[in-house]
């Protein structure tokens, strides 16, 4: 693997899977991460926890990523449809240590 | 009926600086919200919070912004309605518009301007089966009468400090109430979260933690509600109404259905001057969208500026406007 290069591993709400190459020395979320790899995801709110329709499932790398804060925890908190994997993926930066990480989009697409 | 030359979805930070662009050209402008205050999500949502790309602010806070913006719009004295949300825009045959809200209020107007932000907050809705067959009466996604319950057999759903709250309220007039979390624990208000643990205790509340919802059932009017516990066992709950409370959540709202064009929840406008597919209709803001738009308030502000240069022709048709700068010409009140 290249430097500042990791892969991720993505699911979307069809079920269909693939692999995406992130490079992690640009100051982006994930949800902007995925928004640039042309997945429909909404993100109302533009990254501020505020609307979860970035919702997404960790399938794999869980404990590789930043504890996520009070407020995205609030968040979660509220969704009928959240579990223990879930996180906001606009909350969430990556990292080297994140190669392997693997995701299921959970976020509603449309209004 | 309220009369204005300008009416402005939306009383957020660009919705006012709206009025101030507008005040140089001596519109007169209503703005209308569906929030109880000024200042959109600014003051709703995070008053405390510093925002760093203010210029001439190297750092304010979201209140502290608002509250300036209001003592620099007061010479043109916008009037407000607050707590309403828009339902409908109606064309008059003179080209001008009656837009009236969910309370009933009409603004008669010349020009729209739509600052609506993120939209209006509405109530998140749970994904289960047969949700919709009861949702017209039994199903309650935020409470108006409380009366409405008395003696009833309730379920509320969720786990923050509305579903907790309104948990504890209705426990003294419902007949049965079973609160429902899909997790074990509660990230509400220590001192609510006590006070549901204690009515379940004394037996005034039943208390299903670890729960999921999996659907609404009976045959005319909802009977029972059916729940699945970590292991996936089906149990079912009794119950006459269902009262889902999981916050809130940006939506457009009856705009939606305006004919405005619409990509990805954001309303599409012409960089000219932010107006929509609808003569006399504008959208400025993070509502609208556009090659290379940036979510942020001072590009709403720029948006507003020249959205008003634009409206003047249909505020004063036979006038000419001419540009003026504030150094020059100051802000004369009306």
């Amino acid at each position: 693997m290249m430097e500042n290069l990791i892969t991720i591993k993505i699911e979307d709400r069809s079920g269909a899977s693939q692999d995406i190459i992130v490079p992690t020395d640009v100051s982006l979320s994930l949800m902007e991460i995925l928004k640039a790899s042309e997945y429909d995801i909404l993100a109302t709110c533009g990254g501020m926890a505020l609307c979860a329709t970035c919702h997404i499932e960790i399938v794999k790398g869980l404990e590789n990523l930043a504890i996520p804060e009070d407020q995205e925890l609030d968040m979660l908190d509220t969704l009928p449809d959240a579990d223990e994997n879930s996180r906001l993926s606009c909350q969430i930066r990556l990292n080297q240590n994140n190669n392997g990480l693997a995701i299921k989009i959970k976020g509603s697409s449309e209004e | 009926m309220i009369s204005t030359d300008i009416c402005i979805i939306g009383a957020g930070p660009v919705g006012l600086f709206a009025v101030f662009e507008a005040g140089l050209l001596k519109m007169r402008c209503h703005l209308i919200d569906a929030l109880p205050q000024i200042g959109g999500q600014l003051s709703e949502i995070y008053p405390h919070k510093p925002i760093y790309d203010i210029p001439g602010h190297p750092t304010i806070t979201a209140q502290q912004l608002i509250d300036k913006q209001m003592e620099q719009i007061a010479p043109f004295n916008p009037t407000f309605t607050l707590g309403e949300r828009v339902n409908e825009l109606q064309k008059q045959k003179d080209e001008s518009f009656i837009i009236s809200g969910s309370l009933g209020t009409t603004i008669h107007c010349k020009v729209v301007v739509i600052a609506g932000g993120l939209g209006c907050f509405e109530p998140r809705k749970p994904d289960i089966g047969n949700l919709k067959d009861y949702e017209e009466e039994y199903v309650h996604y935020m409470i108006r009468q409380p009366e409405k319950f008395r003696d009833q057999r309730i379920v509320i759903a969720g786990g923050g400090d509305s579903a907790l709250d309104w948990t504890i309220f209705l426990s003294d007039i419902a007949k049965e109430i079973t609160l429902v979390h899909r997790s074990d624990s509660f990230r509400g208000s220590p001192d609510s979260v006590e006070k549901v643990f204690n009515l379940a205790r004394n037996g005034k509340i039943n208390l299903l933690l670890s729960h999921k919802l999996v659907q609404l059932n009976g045959t005319n009017h909802l009977q029972n509600i059916a729940l699945s516990d970590l292991n996936k066992e089906e149990i079912l709950i009794n119950a006459d109404h269902f009262i889902p409370l999981y916050g809130l959540s940006p939506k457009l709202g009856p705009i939606a259905d305006w004919d405005l064009i619409i990509d990805k929840n954001a309303i599409e406008v012409n960089t000219t001057d932010y107006s929509t597919n609808i003569d006399r209709v504008y959208a400025i803001g993070d509502i609208n969208t556009y090659p290379g738009k940036l979510k942020l308030i001072l590009c709403g502000y720029h948006e507003a500026a020249l959205m008003v240069q634009s409206a003047f022709k249909f505020v004063y048709p036979e006038r000419k406007l001419s540009f003026k700068y504030t150094t020059v010409n100051g802000v004369n009140a009306f």
